[in-house]
């Protein structure tokens, strides 16, 4: 099966039909949730503290489920209107806008505590238009980004890298934005459970104490 | 969207970095609905409202409940905590539109959801 960031945009892909399939499908929920939880987890904020956190790519809010129920307060965004939908219908509890993430964002310096995202990162190194240029629409996307959170703040992204060098691109573009981290891959054994995670640090935080 | 979020955003046009905050609400239809009171999370977000843009919005929209400065003890005045809750967490954008003051872009708002989308030459 060729993957779904290879067959049309985003918005194409995740239209109508397949947006309701996507939500409707129990396992390919249950799988998200546990991506989310786990994103949530490597944002590594202090027990029981409730943040302001931004859902890349956010889709039907299934991950912003996850945030809710750990206390926070959720913002997400997606290009694909058909999955915003979705997202009303289930009485989604975090805001949501209309947004390409390779436009960059629209949020104030130090807006929020950290950033999670599921399985959108690969979608940015596709150029599905003449005018995309895949190394530009990351920059754009990771400075917005870095801008948008507080010094200190994590932004964690499971992502489906498509080889070495998409990693590299990618891992370069967040650097020059000022960004540190690493990835963390989950389950590295199993060619069917390992996961990437693409962890970033938006510098540190200010004399070592949270900024509360 | 919440008023909370607004207080949040700036105009993202290629090129519009100054006098694009806050975007102007215009049109709008409002609607209140019912959310949990999280004192921590209100106090955490007291350092990053800015204030004045906050008030100066409410009163465009005929919310007059916040007080005109921002009280000294605010982190630990339930009173003022409460307003501030109803007004930033229950008070939901339905419709409308925001339009930025500095190069006066429109951003849509449908069923509570902002279009942030640029035409290609704004970004
Ligand atoms: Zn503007």
């Amino acid at each position: 099966m060729s993957r779904p960031e290879h067959q049309a945009p985003p918005e194409i892909v995740y239209g109508g039909e397949e947006a309701a399939k996507y939500t409707g499908n129990s396992r390919i929920a249950a799988i998200q949730a546990e991506m989310a939880g786990r994103a949530v987890e490597l944002l590594n904020l202090p027990e029981g503290y409730p943040g302001f956190i931004l859902d890349v790519g956010c889709g039907s809010g299934l991950s912003g489920e996850v945030l809710e129920e750990e206390g926070h307060v959720w913002v997400g965004f997606d290009i694909a209107p058909a999955m915003l939908e979705v997202a009303l219908e289930q009485e989604a509890t975090g805001d949501l806008f209309l947004q390409d993430a390779g436009q960059g964002m629209a949020f104030r310096p130090g807006t929020f505590d950290g950033c999670i995202s599921i399985s959108v990162l690969q979608w940015l190194c596709n150029a599905d238009k003449a005018s995309h240029h895949p190394k530009a629409r990351l920059m754009r996307f990771f400075s917005t980004l870095y801008s948008s959170l507080r010094r200190g703040a994590r932004a964690i992204f499971q992502f489906y890298p498509e080889n070495d060098d998409q990693v590299q691109l990618i891992m370069g573009c967040a650097v020059r934005c000022g960004f540190e981290g690493g990835l963390v891959v989950d389950y590295p054994n199993s060619k069917k459970a390992k996961k990437f995670y693409l962890c970033l640090f938006a510098g540190q935080e200010v004399n070592g104490v949270k900024q509360q | 969207m919440r008023l909370i979020t607004h207080n949040m955003l700036q105009c993202h046009v290629k090129g519009c970095n100054a006098n694009n905050f806050p975007l102007e609400l215009q049109e709008v239809v409002l609607e209140q609905e019912e959310a949990e009171m999280n004192e921590d999370f209100l106090r955490n977000m007291l350092t990053k409202i800015e204030y004045d843009a906050l008030v100066a919005t409410c009163l465009k929209l005929d919310i007059n409940d916040l007080p005109a400065t921002i009280p000294a003890d605010a982190a630990y005045n339930d009173e003022f905590l409460q307003i501030l809750h109803r007004v930033i967490l229950e008070t939901h954008i339905k419709s409308g539109k925001m339009v930025c003051p500095n190069c006066q872009h429109n951003y849509i708002i449908r069923d509570g959801i902002p279009n942030m989308l640029l035409a290609e030459h704004e970004v």
